[in-house]
């Protein structure tokens, strides 16, 4: 960690800012953020909404209950030949996944160690991922994930197929509402991520493909 | 000086004869152009998000050095440490000397145009460090050994027959297929091994926050998330113009950016870097490097009018509206930002005696101004880098290195022709009986009909027709 931290261009550069910005003062911006916040929906178009725009980038939706989402993901699973998920035993939703899960089919995977013991299973081994989300934004259908110690970030990325479970009563209506609502700025997560559908690409000739890095198939699980 | 510059007109000549490329640009443009106007059809809602965009940056803008002074202390209070450039160069040194420190061998790149600008993929293979894209597009453009074409679409030049013949030409597994989806999936087998491998990634920043030391990613693909997520060590790079002040600026970016750039409501992923991995988490890097690059930034910011340039958002809207880039294409530019935004900051970094001719490739039909999300005066600052290129100055690197004692003397003559009845009537009458006759390969006239037809000069002058129909001279 010792890199030369080059002071000498820190100060040139910022000491040359100030004085061409002291030279040539610009009178103080303000912001008026009334479009974003007038941006509201109605709770019940929200999720209408986010479905829509979400399916429009070939996200897939399924719905369960509080009571019976580990058996309907187990079932979709098992439809979709999935071998393996991946899951965060330490959270309450893998807790209460892997208490509803019968006869280990498919193979329930936990990330409970750190990455390098695993990277190459992770890479190979591993058909799907499950991780809970802080709810969903209506303006552009995104999903919002705070990964933690217990949820690590590359749950969401690396399984083909990611799944992540909505609550229904967790939908905002932007993100700017989101952030300023919950206070954000007090104290950022490591990393904090909106997901709006899997990954994709229209790199060559401006045709759209899915699952270029990132998964190739989103499911959104809404809990009602 | 001068003959070092870039040829804009040679290199535009030659794009202009390549019927393929000229379809391939024109169908892109086309289409993300459509796109673009679905997004904004609420007129109002694009109004405002757009004032209050361009208030964000211009406020960030206000307070350049001190956010900036911000960003680093709430980075390095986050655990990212931060590194200063004065140029490129060093901007090489600094991602060098954390490459050798950790023996890295392999690095993974998110999409980052600043790399670009550094040229870093060329220094680090010169230094025996693999250095590989992993976006589509540059991925593409590297294995062509070309340069980006399109700041958001890198290899929009190519049609898909031509990328199936690259892949089959260049990937030892591919076989020759021209279907995208399997395309897509040849490069995700082949980068996949590599994010799993690589020491270290890079990646851009469309953002940074001073308030929270926060690093703001977009993209579709998932790679720029597996850069800053897999490797031990992730280097992320930003010009010094990307800093916002406080999180809730970033909303209007990333409202307008995904939309003015592809028409999409917004990108796949929005990415929020704070802090390296803590004790206790599974993964994420072990250490984040912050490079702050100015790169000629620092004078663009020295003149009033000019630091305007500094608000872009990087979103390549003005390239996708302008009828110069969309018939040329990416590469006559042979820079790291073609189109209008590149024709007003590539001359301010590189200098006006490399890059003079770039603010003459521009119509000034405005159609950029019209759609940038953050309101740049692109056509005004493009008037005048043409004049600081032929006026001595200190606004503007090379400044004067056009100026040209003919080109004065043709502009003296017009101005002292037209501010002179007698010499004006003159002039018009001696081009009205000679001007059909003069070759246009005479010298002078020639440099505007080596490009141009050369105008067909009416027998008689205005003055005339307009004195037989009685009307009398002022």
């Amino acid at each position: 960690m010792s890199e030369p931290q080059n002071s000498g261009a820190r100060n040139t550069i910022l000491s040359k800012l100030r004085a061409s910005r002291d030279a040539h003062p610009v009178p103080p911006v303000a912001s008026d953020f009334t479009v974003l916040r007038e941006k509201r929906w109605d709770p019940a178009e929200r999720l209408e909404r986010i479905k829509r725009l979400m399916e429009a980038v070939h996200t897939e939706f399924i719905e369960a209950t509080e009571q019976d989402w580990p058996a309907v993901v187990q079932d979709f699973l098992a439809r979709e030949g999935a071998r393996t998920l991946l899951f965060a035993p330490a959270t309450p939703d893998g807790a209460a996944l892997a208490k509803g899960w019968t006869a280990n089919q498919p193979e329930l995977v936990p990330y409970d160690g750190e990455v390098e013991t695993f990277k190459e299973r992770l890479f190979d081994g591993i058909d799907a991922g499950i991780t809970s989300t802080l709810g969903a934004i209506a303006e552009t259908g995104s999903l919002v994930l705070w990964p933690t110690a217990e949820e690590p970030r590359l749950l969401s990325l690396v399984p083909h197929m990611h799944l992540a479970l909505l609550r229904a009563d967790q939908l905002h209506d932007t993100l700017w509402q989101v952030m300023t609502e919950k206070g954000w700025a007090a104290g950022m997560p490591t990393n904090a991520l909106l997901i709006s559908g899997p990954s994709k690409t229209a790199d060559i000739e401006q045709t759209l493909a899915y699952g270029v890095h990132g998964p190739k198939r989103l499911v959104v699980v809404i809990i009602k | 000086m001068v003959e070092s510059s870039v040829n804009f007109a040679k290199a535009s000549s030659a794009a202009l004869k390549d019927p393929q490329l000229r379809a391939n640009f024109r169908r892109a443009m086309d289409g993300l152009m459509s796109k673009r106007a679905v997004q904004f059809a609420d007129t109002a809602e694009w109004n405002g998000v757009r004032t209050l965009a361009a208030s964000v940056r211009m406020r960030a803008l206000s307070k350049l050095p001190e956010l900036l002074e911000q960003l680093e202390a709430n980075c390095t209070k986050n655990g990212i440490q931060v590194h200063w450039a004065s140029t490129t160069d060093e901007a090489n040194a600094i991602v060098l000397s954390i490459m050798q420190r950790v023996n890295a061998k392999l690095v993974v790149k998110g999409k980052s145009m600043v790399t670009e600008e550094m040229h870093l993929n060329a220094f680090l293979e010169q230094h025996g460090i693999e250095s590989l894209e992993s976006d589509l597009g540059e991925y593409i453009v590297q294995l062509d050994e070309a340069m980006p074409s399109h700041i958001i679409m890198p290899a929009i030049h190519m049609n898909t027959k031509q990328i199936a013949h690259l892949f089959k030409q260049k990937i030892k597994e591919a076989e020759y297929t021209e279907d995208v989806a399997q395309l897509t999936d040849l490069a995700r087998r082949v980068l996949r091994r590599k994010f799993a491998t690589a020491d270290v990634g890079m990646s851009g920043v469309n953002a940074a926050v001073a308030q929270t030391g926060t690093l703001c990613l977009i993209e579709n693909e998932g790679n720029g998330r597996m850069c800053t997520t897999v490797p031990p060590v992730h280097i992320a790079v930003m010009g010094l113009e990307k800093v916002v002040e406080k999180l809730e600026d970033v909303p209007p970016i990333i409202s307008l950016l995904p939309r003015s750039a592809t028409g999409q409501p917004i990108t796949t992923y929005v990415n929020m870097i704070t802090s390296p991995r803590k004790p206790g988490e599974k993964d994420g890097p072990r250490e984040i490097h912050l490079v702050i690059l100015d790169n000629g930034r620092s004078n663009v910011y020295a003149d009033a009018e000019l630091r305007d340039t500094l608000r872009c958002i990087r979103c390549g809207a003005c390239m996708n509206h302008c009828p110069v880039y969309t018939k040329v294409g990416g590469h006559a530019y042979e820079a790291p930002y073609p189109g209008p935004i590149g024709k007003i900051l590539v001359p301010q970094m590189e200098g006006l005696a490399k890059r003079g001719e770039m603010p003459h490739a521009c119509t000034m039909c405005n159609a950029c101004v019209e759609i940038c999300p953050v309101k740049i005066p692109i056509v005004e600052i493009m008037g005048r880098l043409r004049a600081e290129a032929v006026h001595p100055g200190n606004a503007v690197k090379d400044a004067g290195a056009r100026g040209s004692k003919a080109e004065a003397m043709v502009w003296k003559g017009w101005s002292t022709t037209y501010a002179s009845p007698t010499a004006y009537r003159f002039a018009t009458a001696l081009l009205a009986k000679l001007g059909n006759a003069a070759p246009s390969s005479l010298p002078l006239l020639k440099e505007w009909t080596n490009v141009r037809s050369k105008p067909r000069f009416a027998a008689r002058t205005l003055h005339d027709l307009a004195r037989e129909k009685g009307i009398p001279d002022v």
